[in-house]
């Protein structure tokens, strides 16, 4: 089923070798069809190759991913995929691993695991699918629903309140934050895009809909009429203007040390305007909280963005690499206290 | 004058005292220099799980016992010939085990009020004449050793931790010890505080001067141990978390694969992580992960890109990487699983041994889901166990579960250094090429059974596995029902066919039929071997065979079984073996439990096996 013919491996790679003959099994008008479309889009522009890409998943519907990618895949089990890609990384640092997981999955059962693999800087794409509830087991609530969503395990609607993905990855050390949505698909391959360039973990939140069990969960943010005054679109060094025509913008208020939305004009100028750093943590702190308030956007692209040189798996490895040979086995067992019976 | 010295064939002594007043590493020195000797010996450090108990408890004490022999040392002996107890509550606490007429030597600095009260004693028992069973030696350590190491300018608490190097010191000169290994030693130790070293020297030398002059008037005995004939070689002590992790990166190297260690510190497995990280220079990854799930998994994961995963934990850990093992057996990729035992259920006795984790290991985990179980005997049997745990894992493609514990773990014992280039190579050979029809990852050995590997950075073969059931012919996931009963079977066959490709059951004792065989597995090796070599002198009809393999069972067992009248099986649990193997030939096998956090001692078997033979 792969076999490729030596002069067929030559030619550059189109986004059809990243389909596998697998049959998609997600319901009709799942927003990880598009996910799935524009991974296999972007791969071929990243110039990497089939053999040395590994997807990584735990369990949920987005842990299917893996399936229809023409690359190396491991489906694993609920919760665990960061610490299985980690141990992958620590076995051959060449390949390139992307983690994909969901708000169950990365934020429930496998919390733990996603916290130490952002702080500790292992060289992981960590893909989480935010469609704030449980798909795969029918619809109960998860970490990041709302409070008071109804659901067959809250019937009367949940009493928890929520978890923000890209606040826990702040929170833990991530050196890479980044957040898009499963419809746009010309500002996926972007933010995809950075996540591999970027050396280290890279965190991407992807706000997706489940059509069956939460559909339209995401509708004020993604829908085409409301989407200019609900999305604030970041990029290094500009200032933060959303809206239609720009005409609204994100401005620092110092005396409530918060970020809130101001309209251009009656003595608000651009200069008033925070301007995106995306190296900067407490900025980042902030945007991540954006959107929580009625009226505020939420904000996509790339929020944080601060590289820390050397990963995790490269200085373990680094140190093994500089340590090895020194002995053999059968030194280091003669080392010591010794005697010899005649 | 230098008394008579008086030669002994063996000896077991035992050092307790206060957590805080150094017993374990007293006892190691006592070890390491007694190897040198050329004694055979067996080791059991036995000490609470806090680690600074309030000082002075009976629950603080720690204790560490030697049996050493100029004759092959099968146990840590059942009773102490030598007991030193440095304060009331470590006599308390062990007085119990020495044997009638034993040598006690009490540091009675140590015995006021206080400690007498917290030990629980109403009188001071030296003075009250109940030790009058015993050769009493009473010392004032603590007096002797401030002497001793009054020059060096320590404070009291610090001039005081010597009491143990003057113990020792005593303790070399009654047995006819060199003192240069541990001489040496503080040296090394202490090489950045000169002046601890110092101090602790001289306490050593104090305690063994005190000997010296002591003898004059005959309360001290000298004893002279001579060497034990051993097979020609090179020996070192070793610990079986040494030995296992040795074994581990030996194993790896057989294989040509590096080790990637993922472990999560536990009693009493954390020594085999700290082995391995040091083990750099040959190539060793460890990743002390965030928890035991987290461990096992980055282990898997390491083999599924082609290095060998290797875990480490204690029974409960184990309990937590059940799901991931489940994984390895599902997608069928090497990972090798150490457990060292300890006391359960739960947290149960974290620094006391148990077998108790035998159903854990062939059982524990949802689904069909066979995997290889091979125990270890001894800690220098951890290493050739290791070895096979690695060969079994990658030749099948499963996860192997390799039991040892607690007690082999801290266990040390003299070890004939093996020589690497005799061990037999188990190259792991990669599948390169697709072939005409595609890579298929569920392709499998005829033999072996074994799928195919291939490991990501490999062009051509890409593929994807899971934990989802796959297709027997495809690879695919595949929900079908008939090819769920087909994989589930294959799963199993491939595991059982593992009999085949292990050494036959061997009697280790006695003859091949008789009235009673002696079925053990695991540490209870020098216990049941000591009984049934008694027994066996005593005229009884008994053998001895001691298990490795326990899932699959090697496949002469059942016959070798029918060869006896009846089955006894000792272990240090309530009876898991005995059901196993109940169950697997419908032989009427007797328990023979014992779950105390203790080893067994020879005499409770032996007095088992004459109940059997109603001897």
């Amino acid at each position: 089923m792969n076999d490729m013919s030596a002069a067929k491996m030559n030619e550059p790679l189109k986004p059809a070798d990243f389909a596998t003959d697998q049959e998609v099994r997600w319901c009709p008008g799942c927003g990880d069809y598009a996910i799935l479309k524009c991974m296999q889009r972007t791969l071929p522009d990243l110039g990497v190759t089939r053999e040395n890409t590994v997807f990584v998943s735990g369990i949920g519907c987005s842990s299917r991913f893996p399936y229809y990618m023409n690359t190396y895949g491991f489906h694993t089990i609920h919760g665990r995929a960061p610490a299985i890609a980690t141990g992958l990384k620590l076995a051959n640092n060449d390949l390139d691993v992307w983690v994909v997981t969901g708000d169950g999955d990365g934020l429930s059962i496998g919390g733990n695991h996603l916290m130490h693999a952002l702080r500790r800087n292992v060289d992981l794409k960590i893909l989480l699918f935010n469609n704030k509830i449980y798909g795969l087991t029918k619809g109960q609530y998860s970490p990041t629903s709302d409070v008071g969503t109804r659901s067959p395990s809250t019937p009367d609607g949940s009493l928890d309140p929520s978890l923000d993905p890209i606040s826990f990855a702040l929170g833990a050390n991530a050196p890479f934050v980044a957040r898009t949505v499963d419809t746009a698909q010309k500002h996926m391959p972007i933010v995809f895009t950075r996540a591999h360039q970027f050396k280290g973990t890279a965190f991407v939140e992807i706000l997706q809909n489940c059509i069956v069990y939460n559909d339209d969960v995401w509708a004020k943010v993604t829908d085409k009429a409301s989407a200019p005054d609900h999305q604030l679109h970041l990029e290094h060094g500009k200032p933060m203007l959303f809206g239609k025509d720009n005409e609204k913008g994100i401005r620092f208020n110092p005396a409530t040390f918060s970020l809130e939305v101001v309209t251009l004009g009656n003595g608000v100028d651009l200069e008033h305007i925070q301007v995106h750093d995306e190296t900067s943590l407490p900025l980042a702190q902030m945007v991540a909280r954006l959107g929580h308030k009625e009226g505020e956007p939420v904000a996509m692209g790339v929020i944080y963005a601060a590289p820390r040189g050397e990963t995790y798996t490269e200085a373990v490895l680094g140190r093994v690499a500089s340590a090895k040979g020194r002995r053999s086995l059968q030194d280091i067992m003669k080392a010591g206290e010794t005697w010899v019976v005649e | 004058m230098s008394a008579e010295i008086q030669h002994l064939e063996s000896a077991v002594v035992r050092f307790a005292g206060d957590s805080g007043d150094g017993m374990q590493l007293t006892g190691g020195r006592f070890t390491a220099t007694t190897a040198l000797s050329g004694n055979d010996l067996a080791t059991f450090p036995d000490f609470p799980a806090e680690i600074r108990a309030p000082v002075g408890t009976t629950f603080g004490v720690s204790a560490f016992q030697i049996n050493f022999g100029a004759k092959a040392i099968m146990t840590v002996g059942d009773r102490p010939d030598v007991l030193v107890a440095m304060n009331p509550a470590a006599l308390k606490t062990n007085l119990g085990d020495l044997r009638s007429g034993g040598v006690l030597v009490v540091d009675t600095g140590t015995f006021n009020p206080r400690n007498l009260q917290k030990a629980g004693y109403d009188a001071d028992p030296i003075e009250a004449g109940t030790l009058k069973d015993y050769q009493l030696i009473e010392i004032d350590i603590s007096k002797l050793t401030l002497e001793a190491v009054k020059d060096f300018g320590l404070g009291n608490k610090e001039a005081l931790r010597c009491k143990n190097m003057w113990t020792l010191g005593l303790m070399l000169w009654m047995f006819s010890r060199k003192r240069e290994p541990v001489t040496n030693w503080l040296q090394k130790k202490f090489s950045k505080a000169p002046t601890l070293a110092d101090a602790n020297i001289a306490a050593l030398n104090a305690g063994h001067a005190f000997g010296e002059t002591a003898e004059l008037s005959a309360t001290l005995k000298r004893y002279q141990i001579d060497a034990v004939k051993s097979e020609p070689g090179l020996y070192r002590t070793v610990t079986g978390s040494q030995a296992i992790s040795w074994g581990i990166v030996a194993g790896a190297e057989l294989a040509g694969l590096n080790v990637m260690f993922g472990s999560y510190p536990i009693t009493p497995a954390s020594p085999v992580l700290h082995t391995l990280s040091g083990m750099k220079e040959l190539g060793v990854v460890t990743f002390q992960a965030e928890d035991e799930i987290a461990a096992v998994c980055a282990a898997l994961g390491a083999s599924y890109g082609g290095a060998l995963g290797v875990t480490s934990s204690s029974g409960p850990g184990i309990a937590l990487k059940g799901e991931a093992i489940g994984l390895a057996i599902s997608t069928e990729l090497p990972l090798v699983i150490i457990n060292s035992q300890r006391g359960g259920p739960s947290t149960g006795l974290p620094t006391k041994t148990e077998q108790s984790d035998l159903y854990q290991a062939i059982y524990g985990r949802n689904g069909d889901a066979p995997l290889p179980v091979v125990a270890t005997s001894s800690p220098g049997d951890c290493f050739d166990a290791a070895i096979e745990a690695c060969r079994l894992a990658v030749k099948y493609m499963t996860p192997v579960m390799l039991l040892t514990d607690g007690f082999i773990a801290n266990a040390a014992e003299p070890w004939k250094i093996p020589d690497l280039s005799t061990y037999a190579p188990f190259k792991v050979q990669f599948v390169t090429e697709p072939g005409e029809a595609g890579f298929n990852p569920f392709k499998r050995d005829e033999k072996t059974l074994a799928r195919n590997w291939a490991i990501p950075g490999t062009p051509g073969c890409e593929h994807r596995i899971g934990g989802i059931e796959k297709s027997f012919a495809t690879g695919h996931i595949s929900y079908d029902p008939a090819n769920h009963q087909k994989m589930t079977d294959t799963r199993a066959n491939k595991i059982a066919g593992i009999a085949n490709d292990i050494p036959a059951q061997t009697i280790d004792q006695g003859e091949a039929t008789g009235d009673l065989l002696v079925v053990g597995w695991g540490s209870t090796y020098g216990p049941i071997s000591e009984a049934v070599r008694c027994a066996l002198a005593e005229g009884l009809k008994v053998s001895h065979a001691h298990i490795r393999y326990l899932n699959p069972f090697p496949a002469n067992l059942g016959d070798l079984m029918k060869g006896f009248k009846q089955i006894m099986v000792p272990e240090m649990n309530h009876g898991q073996l005995k059901t196993v193997l109940r169950d697997t030939y419908l032989v009427d096998a007797k328990p023979f439990t014992k779950v105390s956090g203790q080893p067994f001692k020879i005499v409770e078997i032996l007095d088992g096996i004459r109940a059997m033979l109603g001897a």
